[in-house]
């Protein structure tokens, strides 16, 4: 009788391995940048380029770096988590908007809203490269120190910020 | 005239595809190495992706600034991971994916070997117990011993 539940023990484990698997999504690769200082960068701002902003700027506070563009659909899914975020006003939001053209950029804007504090062009995608972006929208939590806490890849939904991106950003400013 | 024109031409144009072919075969087996991260079972060398198309155009200044193979991938793992190599190193954490079909193969054939051994020491036929023998006799009467 023992015999035949070997079998069934490798069976059972084999589809625990699988529904494990299943909750995974491989599109989510973990950034190697968190714990690690946020890449510098000294880019225009997209409302005036003759302005530039570097991420030491934001030293002593938590924010949170946006990475958009006008091109990218599902940024508009998450522009209205943003804009309401940004009304709170308890967690500056930087953006950098990714390979995207300044009139389109500034248009989409105008269009449905600023929640940014800054947002500084990166035109041919270099300083993107730099942290790690590979899917439009990506969000990084970023400490005092300068530091990476959290990246969000893909869109910020209202759970994620309630559960994850606002309690982190309140433990990083005690 | 003509035809010492045309000559000069093929030779120039012949020159600057074969520019630097190593260069190019280096590049392009880096490429062959490098994941995409955007289509993520195609390399950086298949991928058409503008990211892709992207970290192509560094990783080609990278080689023209003189930059080793290890530096340039190093360079690309420091910002996506271990993940854009098609060949994770060997460490800690992937330890298990590198020895696991091994370990898993040794396994295999060690309850194999175990299990023939065990069948050719085992008894043919089981020997009937006195209990079993008395149930043949009444059975079959008392016969001759089997």
């Amino acid at each position: 009788m023992k015999r035949f539940l070997w079998p069934l023990g490798i069976f059972i484990l084999l589809v625990g391995f699988l529904a494990a698997g299943l909750t995974l999504d491989p599109r989510e690769v973990p950034s190697p940048l968190i714990g690690k200082a946020a890449p510098a960068f000294d880019l225009p701002v997209l409302q005036q380029p003759d302005k530039h902003f570097i991420p030491s700027d934001m030293r002593g506070k938590v924010w949170l770096l946006n990475v958009w563009a006008s091109w990218c659909v599902s940024c508009r899914d998450e522009h209205p988590v943003l804009v309401e975020l940004s009304k709170k006003g308890v967690l500056p939001i930087l953006g950098l908007n990714y390979k995207d053209k300044s009139e389109d950029a500034q248009r989409w804007l105008a269009q449905f809203g600023n929640p940014y504090q800054v947002s500084v062009m990166d035109a041919d995608g270099r300083t993107g490269i730099d942290y790690g972006v590979y899917g439009v929208p990506e969000t990084y939590v970023i400490d005092a120190e300068g530091v990476i806490r959290y990246k969000q890849i893909g869109p910020v939904t209202p759970a994620i910020l309630e559960q994850k991106i606002l309690p982190l950003a309140m433990a990083l400013k005690k | 005239m003509r035809s010492l024109l045309l000559a000069v031409l093929f030779l120039v144009a012949g020159l600057s595809i074969a520019e630097n072919p190593e260069t190019e075969n280096r590049i392009r087996s880096l490429e062959g190495k490098l994941r995409c991260l955007v289509c993520q079972n195609q390399s950086l060398a298949d991928s058409n992706a503008e990211l892709a198309q992207d970290l192509r155009r560094q990783l080609r200044e990278q080689v023209a600034a003189g930059r080793s193979d290890a530096e340039i991938t190093d360079y690309l793992v420091q910002r996506y991971g271990d993940f854009v190599l098609y060949e994770p190193p060997f460490k800690a954490s992937t330890a298990l994916l590198w020895i696991g079909p091994f370990a898993l193969l040794a396994g295999a054939l060690a309850a194999l070997v175990a299990i023939l051994r065990r069948r050719r020491r085992a008894p043919q036929e089981a020997a009937l117990g006195p209990e079993e023998r008395r149930l043949v006799e009444r059975v079959l009467g008392p016969g001759d011993q089997a």
